[in-house]
């Protein structure tokens, strides 16, 4: 039993085979079962789909350089927007940690083999890869100018670029989030090792399957309603559009039906890969487990509940205005609650600073501001001031850049020798982080006073007064282009030149670091059997056993 | 001394205008939304110091001595889980009630605000005042006096944003919206298309002039001539003979309009139904879905023969129906 949990500076059998080296060639790789093979599939993708959402926004940075448009036609910087948009959103955020990540590490944590289904798994990766290259034919082929949201009847009737194409791409990438929202579900209440009960999960493991809850019950939602869509622009079926007999509202009741939670899909991960980050680098149990488990749960409930707040001035009545308010203060809590925890669990721990714990203090400092910010927003005589303005893309962008971005930054420098085997340069991942952190808070705070200033988004050409912070926050985006560019190029070098990184270089708790980097393909060899809470660190005064 | 507050003064000057922190508070609301504002960046302001001062203090305090050192055991006091619980519920409650009651405020328009008509189409704003002038992407307005903008879109979602006013409201196809405003200090202000509307949404924006009183009069007379509004409607309500059935003593054979307007009306579904801008169009567009208890379904549809433009000429024309007689029991 006490081998399961064996020592951690022990690996198990050093056979040298592992998942990576088991088998070469393409085609091992495009028929593979394995989830960890599959995550890196994942990875390859998104980090893919990534660059291109990039290109687009460094192009509209540089056009916002100038008031009157430094680079671009309007047309073409509306689609700019508007695939910057959607592939950060559907093609990285949504499937970011919980396709790379999730897929390689509910197994390992949960002391599994594989995921419930291993083949599901893979289709979910073909559907997935087919709804990319639809998006990218869509983008190559003219590209798209509805912006993210495809608000009718502007997407349905009077656009004139490739709305069904990008719609269609979103579709078809739908089925892979909820194919895999349904393999995490089944894996996590299945395949759970012997001992693992629910609250000796990993903190991971519990923001995983609340997001995949939101996965099943949302997804379906944005696929109906962009059917619905297109039904309207191919056959003038009367859905949205009023001159034929629609309702314009609710399309935006129905998109945001999905997209609010959608945002917690891509920030429950996050808040999952912080809490683990942050015990791993105080060496010490996270602080209140429970409040930060639940308060997960909590978050893809009331998630549900608060699309209206997209919508406070369209019309909307004045008590669904209320409502939504109300509910929309409520879903702030929880997330508060766990900012909270992970600062205290920094107190009285043995605190090191390696890069993945920079990533996790950025995150918590960024979100609290995002969070925070939210308040502003849910705050209906504020909102009506702030809607529609950079006010609104300077927080969400401080959630899904400044948090989810950096979770996911900071997940993949902390499970990178576990998955590679191979640890980078730290110096250079410090430096990185931290060059990301000031790029980050340059390019995007200046575009909270632009939004209180009264400045609209989706504009390519801005009236004079606004250009002091637009040339702020475009230098700053090269900065932060830098940032994220520099990870890239010692990742890969370390791939091939750094040192072996030994199973657990960070002396870390969890299953997943008591098995060898690279793991095994079925990677215990032994099914481990759990006898103790998540985070069981060692402490003063305690004896081990 | 004064040479030095003056020089402080030029350079704060220079600072503002480099560097804009605040839009113009031009309404009689955009003073209770800043105080609103600054309190909330208040609050954040506090937490964010708070927690990052606390992660400081900690990363410092606590930081990694030696590899072997061994953390102290601590366990969470479930008091101390409750108290960062409710104290932020606490506050929620307090912001939810301070910003619904100031959005309800202004929500509602004065009674005796003037109204004017805004039509949205990709990428103008079309303007036009009771008095009949019409304006395109500007709009003149007296200082001091309510106004309420009553909004429709001749095609896609726009919205109407004034952020010296601290307004907005999305103007939608097929229905009516409203916003009001009371501005307080003349001068021209920015108005933005806040809804994405297509290839020139960056460009439909305008400007709105406030004007003393006596100045809105003199641009008022100053311009060409036109009819005021509903006079412009009842044209086209006789050119249309409409007349012929909405008889103005009740004897026609569809129902009378005098003093219809604002007032809820019994379907033939048997639903109650206010009488506003939104049923009036609904009943030219689509006359059967909302026809009146006790009159035969007879009248037809007007679907795509008016321009927004005239059916909000006939709404102003209904509205001044009876318009006295409202006056009156006010």
């Amino acid at each position: 039993m006490s081998t399961a949990i064996a020592d951690i500076h022990e690996a198990p059998a050093e056979s040298g085979v592992n998942y990576l080296n088991t088998s070469y060639g393409v085609k091992s790789w495009l028929f593979t079962v394995d989830h960890k093979r599959i995550a890196l599939l994942y990875l390859g993708t998104i980090t893919f789909m990534f660059l291109v959402g990039g290109i687009a926004a460094v192009l509209m940075r540089i056009n916002l350089i100038e008031p009157q448009g430094a680079l671009v036609e309007p047309d073409t910087y509306n689609k700019l927007f508007s695939i910057h948009g959607i592939i950060m959103v559907f093609f990285f955020l949504v499937p970011s940690i919980p396709a790379t990540l999730g897929n390689f590490l509910i197994p390992m944590m949960i002391g599994a083999r594989d995921v419930a289904f291993p083949k599901l798994n893979l289709l979910s990766w073909y559907i997935f890869v087919t709804g990319a290259a639809v998006m990218l034919y869509c983008v190559l082929s003219g590209g798209v100018d509805t912006g993210w949201t495809f608000y009718t009847p502007f997407s349905s009737t009077y656009s004139h670029t490739n709305v069904v194409l990008a719609a269609l791409a979103i579709f078809i990438a739908g089925f892979s989030s909820i194919l895999t929202g349904l393999n995490f579900v089944v894996t996590i209440h299945k395949m759970r090792a012997p001992g693992m009960t629910w609250f000796r999960l990993p903190l991971f493991i519990w923001s995983m399957y609340a997001s995949s809850i939101i996965f099943i019950l949302g997804t379906p939602v944005i696929a109906i309603t962009l059917l619905l869509l297109g039904l309207e622009r191919i056959l003038h079926v009367g859905i949205f559009d009023p001159a034929l007999g629609g309702d314009p509202l609710l399309f935006q009741h129905l998109f945001w039906f999905y997209s609010h939670p959608a945002v917690y899909i891509m920030i429950l991960p996050s808040m999952g890969v912080i809490s683990e980050l942050i015990p791993a680098f105080s060496r010490k149990k996270i602080f209140g487990y429970s409040f930060v488990a639940f308060s997960s749960m909590a978050i893809a409930v009331i998630s549900f509940l608060v699309w209206g707040h997209h919508m406070f001035v369209t019309g909307q009545s004045i008590y669904a205005g209320l409502v939504f308010s109300v509910l929309s203060f409520m879903v702030a809590i929880p997330s508060g609650v766990k900012v909270f925890n992970w600062t205290a669990t920094l107190y009285k721990g043995s605190i090191s600073y390696e890069a993945p714990m920079l990533y996790a203090l950025g995150f918590i400092g960024l979100f609290t501001v995002g969070g925070l910010t939210g308040l502003f927003l849910a705050s209906l005589a504020v909102d009506v001031h702030l809607n529609g303005t950079y006010f609104i893309v300077a927080h969400f962008h401080y959630i899904m850049v400044g948090g989810a971005v950096m979770a996911f930054m900071g997940g993949i420098h902390y499970w990178w020798p576990k998955i590679t085997g191979r640890l980078y340069p730290d110096l250079w991942a410090r430096f990185a982080a931290l060059v990301i952190f000031i790029g980050f808070n340059l390019t995007f705070f200046p575009q909270f006073m632009l939004g209180y200033m009264g400045m609209p988004r989706r504009y390519g050409i801005y009236p004079a007064e606004f250009q002091t912070l637009n040339v702020m926050s475009s230098a700053g985006a090269s900065i932060l282009a830098i940032g994220y560019a520099i990870p890239m190029v010692y990742l890969f070098w370390s791939l091939r030149y750094g040192p072996p990184a030994g199973p657990n270089p960070w002396r870390a708790k969890g299953l997943e670091w008591t098995t060898a980097s690279p793991p095994p393909t079925e990677n215990f060899l032994e099914i481990p059997i759990v006898t103790e809470d998540a985070y069981n660190y060692p402490v003063a005064g305690a004896a081990r056993g | 001394m004064m040479g030095l507050i003056q020089f402080g003064l030029r350079g704060a000057g220079i600072v503002a205008a480099l560097f804009p922190l605040q839009p113009p508070e031009a309404s009689s609301i955009a003073g209770d939304v800043d105080h609103l504002y600054f309190f909330l960046t208040g609050i954040t302001v506090f937490f964010s110091v708070l927690i990052f001062s606390i992660i400081f203090y900690f990363m410092v305090k606590y930081r990694r001595r030696s590899d072997d050192e061994l953390p102290e055991d601590v366990h969470a006091p479930m008091a101390l889980e409750l108290a960062w619980t409710i104290i932020p519920s606490l506050i929620c409650v307090v912001l939810f009630v301070w910003a619904s009651s100031l959005y309800v405020r202004n929500s509602h328009p004065p009674a005796a605000s003037t109204e004017i008509f805004v039509i949205g189409k990709q990428w103008m704003w079309h303007l036009q005042h009771p008095e009949g002038p019409r304006e395109i992407d500007e709009l003149h307005v007296p200082a001091g006096e309510p106004i309420k903008l009553t909004m429709t879109s001749q095609d896609v979602i726009h919205g109407f944003s004034i952020p010296a006013f601290r307004i907005k409201k999305d103007v939608l196809p097929g229905r009516y919206t409203s916003i009001w405003f009371e501005a307080n200090e003349p001068g021209t202000y920015h108005l933005f298309c806040t809804e994405f509307c297509g290839t020139n949404h960056s460009e439909m924006i305008g400007w709105i002039y406030v004007m003393p009183r006596a100045d809105y009069e003199a641009w008022l007379a100053g311009g060409e001539k036109s009819e005021p509004m509903a006079q412009q409607g009842e044209e086209i309500f006789n050119h249309y003979t409409c007349g012929y059935c909405h008889v103005a003593d009740g004897s026609g054979r569809g129902p009378s309009l005098v003093g219809v307007y604002g007032k809820p009306e019994k379907l033939a579904t048997g639903e109650m139904r206010m009488v506003d801008e939104t049923l009036i169009r609904q009943a030219l567009t689509d006359p059967n879905s909302v026809h009146l208890d006790g009159y035969a379904p007879i009248m037809p549809t007007f679907q795509g023969q008016f321009t927004e433009e005239q059916i909000l000429q006939l709404i102003a024309y209904v509205k001044s129906l009876g318009a006295e007689e409202r006056t009156k029991a006010k």
